[in-house]
């Protein structure tokens, strides 16, 4: 841990708390990916509870063990994203269209509002947000079932 | 021009003794002589002459004064424009020459003139021999054959469209097979069989295995042909789009300041489209259309000659209906265009600024507009409907009468034995195809019109030269120092002179601020050192070089432009602020974002600097906007940098913030800032005041203060108001009127379309 140029500990509170190498500490401190989606291992801020920021990270992987353990295990307690494994149905192939959906955090559905909350990203991913804000993923297309494929391409 | 500005011819000749002037006023006999006006200018008392030039709503003068008062005006059209320049110039310096006039001596006897255009007699920029003023004034007819010029696109699709033609040839002929299989059945088979003789089912039989053979043929080959025609014609039209966009984008600012969005965005899409399902569909079918009656013309007269004749008679009355017909449809369809346009064009104009249509509660007078638009679309529809839905009735009538004829003439025929049964079937069967081909062919009428109204429309962007020309041979432009020279620049828009005889040196990394009244010609100046538009007079030099010489892209990448309203394309913020250098590193990316002060926002939004912005995006405060292309600009690191009112559109606390992102911008770099609020000019080295398109004062900031003029009038009306806005918030622009707040940007809003 001494190469890193801040230190992160939890609190008592379940707060992170980051001491910077000038011996600064600042409680409350969330990590938040610059590249959630490009890239999330590349770019980490590490923001405190007024919204600046204290540290940054150019590479998640390049931290050393302990640190970037804190830091994944707070990512993980904040993000969600469901990755969307199979398209039950679809109310409707208009919008706003209500979806049952298996993803990997159990069966769900959700309200689409429009074709334009599909998110296309370049390698293929789509990310897909609810009414609600929730963003789902789906990684790769080919992988869905037949059926899942055929009501997805509706909307596409 | 007379002076009471009727259209006479005159002169006016400056030689080195005297200024001479001829004027016909118009009513005196053609032929005779009118008086010369001279004014000696080698004499000491012609030192207080002076030649003043002006102009007004697309009339200039020039004007004669001693220091009594106006001796004489010319005036002329602007055509005369650059001649008359030239003349005041001359005048001028001749006049600094003259030997009593005091400091003669340092600027030598003679008069040096640079070269001029030999067409247009405009000074050409020195050592080049491309005229500027000329090549802005190309501009080529659009040729009535339109439809042929979609040559240029076809060209590379020659072998497919060659096989397309083959293909067609061939199935056409296929399809003329059936009605000649029906004489032999008729005579040989049905007639024997009608007096008494059996039937022989062998026979029957290779009839009809030749029939359906002969329709398994036409079907197969007519699918491979429309297949591979509709190929070819989509890609033509995709070409075609592409090359449009592409080319329109080439065109000048000033292009796009005189078409409507709404109008351009038709043209791009709908123009493209139509003329490719011209050429997949239409086209085609006519292309058969023609095939099928020479084929059958020739069938028919192989099998007898007479019945041809009369079966092809009313072929030569229905073409010439075609015809006069189709030149009322053209202007029809041309009118539907153009209203059609208008229609969009409401939609354009409202929807954007649908924020002002709401706040000024227009909602009525906008739906009233769409409605009357829409209403002499309808008119224009009705009218062209009368024309167009007699013409499909009309031909089918000429069917049925021909029809009638080739009965009555066969019967007769057939009765005095000339022709069998079985040829007189044959003939009817092959005129009802026939017919039929031509009910179809005068549809081809009304699309080719379409086609080549929409045609026209393309071609009129592909003919648009751009304003702001490639030069022949462009000089590269690698690490420019960023020194801008204005030479005596002036700059016309429409009829408009917008800025006169500006002389300014900017030296590299210089921070210059522009200020002045709104509408003095700070963005226009601005808009001519990017160069969106070229000056109309004189030169502007980077590091010694006219800018026109450089390429145009090549110029461009080494300025920087901030705008008072930043634009954001639909994408995520990283691909915003890349967008200037789509290859630059996360790394990049984030160390701009952090130098514009935007990167703590970014971080804030739900997915960082993934986040999609722009028309259909994440909402963006103006200030964030601001800071998002502030980093845009800082990443493609310019020599130059200009800044549009970059602070005006938000408020004092943002201003703060942004003006901070902006010292880090400004260090190092040729700077020059348009603001209204003063104190966003702190920083700058010099403050040059603008007035009606001039230079009304330059230096820096304490000396322009000391010397009580202009500027210092200005800066004490700003304070005023700074005092007065402790009390009574009132809208900061100096030209936003109070009652335009709703208008004006505000810092919450989305951007418009």
């Amino acid at each position: 841990m001494s190469g890193e140029p801040f230190q992160l500990e939890r609190n008592a509170h379940g707060r992170l708390v980051l001491i910077t190498s000038g011996g600064e500490s600042h409680a409350g401190v969330v990590p938040i990916r610059a590249f959630p989606i490009a890239a999330p291992q590349e770019g980490l801020s590490l923001v405190d509870a007024d919204g600046r920021e204290v540290a940054w990270v150019d590479r998640l992987d390049q931290l050393a063990e302990p640190l970037r353990a804190l830091i994944e295990e707070e990512l993980a307690s904040r993000e969600f994203t469901p990755e969307i494994l199979r398209i039950r149905s679809v109310s409707t192939y208009s919008t706003p269209s209500i979806w049952e959906v298996d993803t990997d955090r159990g069966p769900t559905r959700f309200v689409l509002k429009g074709e334009e909350d599909i998110r296309r990203l370049k390698d293929g991913a789509l990310w897909i947000a609810d009414s609600h804000g929730i963003q789902f993923v789906l990684h790769n297309r080919k992988a869905l079932d037949r059926r899942s494929r055929r009501l997805l391409e509706r909307f596409l | 021009m007379s002076g009471n500005l009727r259209f006479v011819s005159g002169e006016l000749i400056l030689t080195n003794r005297r200024l001479l002037a001829r004027v016909d006023d118009g009513n005196e006999a053609p032929g005779s002589e009118t008086a010369w006006v001279s004014w000696r200018l080698d004499e000491p008392a012609a030192v207080r002459l002076r030649l003043l030039h002006t102009d007004h709503g697309g009339i200039g003068a020039l004007e004669l004064h001693d220091d009594l008062g106006r001796l004489a005006i010319w005036r002329f059209t602007l055509a005369q424009n650059i001649l008359a320049l030239r003349l005041v110039t001359l005048f001028d310096a001749h006049q600094a020459r003259r030997p009593w006039r005091a400091g003669a001596d340092e600027l030598g006897t003679t008069v040096d003139e640079p070269a001029l255009c030999p067409s247009c007699r405009a000074p050409l920029p020195p050592d080049s021999d491309d005229c500027p003023v000329c090549s802005r004034e190309v501009q080529a007819v659009p040729s009535t054959w339109v439809l042929l010029r979609l040559w240029r696109f076809a060209k590379p699709y020659r072998k497919p469209l060659a096989g397309g033609f083959a293909l067609t040839l061939a199935s056409t002929a296929a399809t003329l097979v059936p009605p000649y299989l029906a004489i032999p059945l008729m005579d040989d088979i049905l007639i024997p069989f009608q007096n008494g003789k059996q039937i022989d089912p062998m026979h029957v039989l290779i009839y009809l295995g030749g029939l359906l053979l002969a329709a398994l043929l036409a079907w197969g080959l007519g699918w491979a042909r429309t297949y591979l025609l509709a190929l070819v014609s989509e890609r033509i039209g995709a070409d075609l789009r592409t090359a449009t966009f592409e080319h329109l984008l080439q065109l000048s600012l000033d292009y796009f300041g005189g078409k409507r969005t709404g109008d351009l965005m038709a043209r791009i899409g709908s123009e493209t489209d139509r003329i490719c399902v011209f050429l997949s569909l239409h086209a085609l079918d006519f292309a058969t259309d023609v095939l099928m009656i020479v084929m059958t013309a020739v069938i028919l007269f192989s099998i007898n000659p007479w019945l041809a004749v009369v079966t092809l008679l009313p072929l030569p009355f229905i073409g010439w209906m075609i015809h006069t017909v189709r030149d009322r449809l053209r202007t029809g369809f041309e009118k539907i265009d153009r209203v059609w346009s208008e229609v969009t064009n409401v939609l354009a104009d409202t929807i954007p600024g649908i924020r002002v249509v709401k706040a000024f509660a227009q909602e009525g007078r906008e739906a009233e507009r769409f409605r009357v638009a829409n209403q002499s679309n309808l008119l224009v529809n009705d009218r062209l409907n009368k024309t167009w839905s007699l013409f499909t009735p009309t031909v089918s009538l000429l069917t049925e009468i021909g029809l009638l004829v080739v009965w009555a003439f066969g019967i007769w025929q057939v009765s005095r034995n000339e022709i069998t049964v079985g040829v007189l079937t044959a003939f009817i069967a092959y005129i009802g195809r026939f017919y039929g081909r031509l009910d179809s062919m005068s549809r081809i009428v009304s699309v080719t019109q379409k086609a080549a109204a929409g045609a026209k429309r393309i071609f009129d962007i592909l003919d648009h030269v751009s304003n702001v020309p490639e030069p022949a041979t462009p000089l590269p432009l690698t690490n420019p120092q960023g020194r801008i020279e204005l030479n005596g620049i002036g700059f016309r828009y429409g009829n408009r002179s917008v800025i006169r005889g500006l002389d300014l040196e900017i030296r590299p990394g210089e921070m210059i601020g522009l200020v002045g009244h709104s509408g003095s010609g700070k963005s226009t100046l601005v808009n001519l050192i990017c160069r969106f538009y070229d000056v109309t007079d004189g030169a502007i030099k980077v590091d010694g070089i006219d800018i026109r010489r450089y390429g145009v892209a090549d110029y461009r990448r080494h300025i920087g432009l901030v705008l008072q309203e930043p634009f954001l394309f639909f994408g995520t913020i990283a691909e915003n602020i890349a967008y200037g250098r789509p290859d630059a590193s996360r790394q990049d990316i984030v160390a701009a974002a952090r130098a514009a002060h935007a990167h703590e926002f970014i971080l804030r939004l739900p997915q960082g600097y993934d986040s999609l912005v722009g028309e259909r995006g994440q909402g963006l405060s103006g200030g964030e906007r601001q800071r998002i292309s502030i980093a845009r600009a800082l990443l493609i690191d310019p020599r130059i940098l200009i800044l549009d009112e970059a602070t005006s559109s938000v408020d004092t606390e943002t201003e703060k913030e942004i003006q901070n992102a902006l010292d880090n911008l400004v260090q190092g770099r040729t700077t020059i800032a348009i603001a209204h609020r003063l104190s966003t000019l702190r920083k700058a080295d010099r403050l040059v005041v603008m007035d009606r398109g001039q230079i009304a004062e330059v230096g820096p900031h304490d000396d322009l203060i000391a010397r009580r003029g202009a500027y210092w009038r200005l800066h004490e009306a700003q304070l005023r108001q700074a005092a007065a806005d402790d009390w009574s918030p009132v809208s900061d622009g100096v030209d936003a009127p109070v009652a335009a707040v709703a208008a004006g940007p505000s810092s919450h809003s989305e951007l418009p379309a």
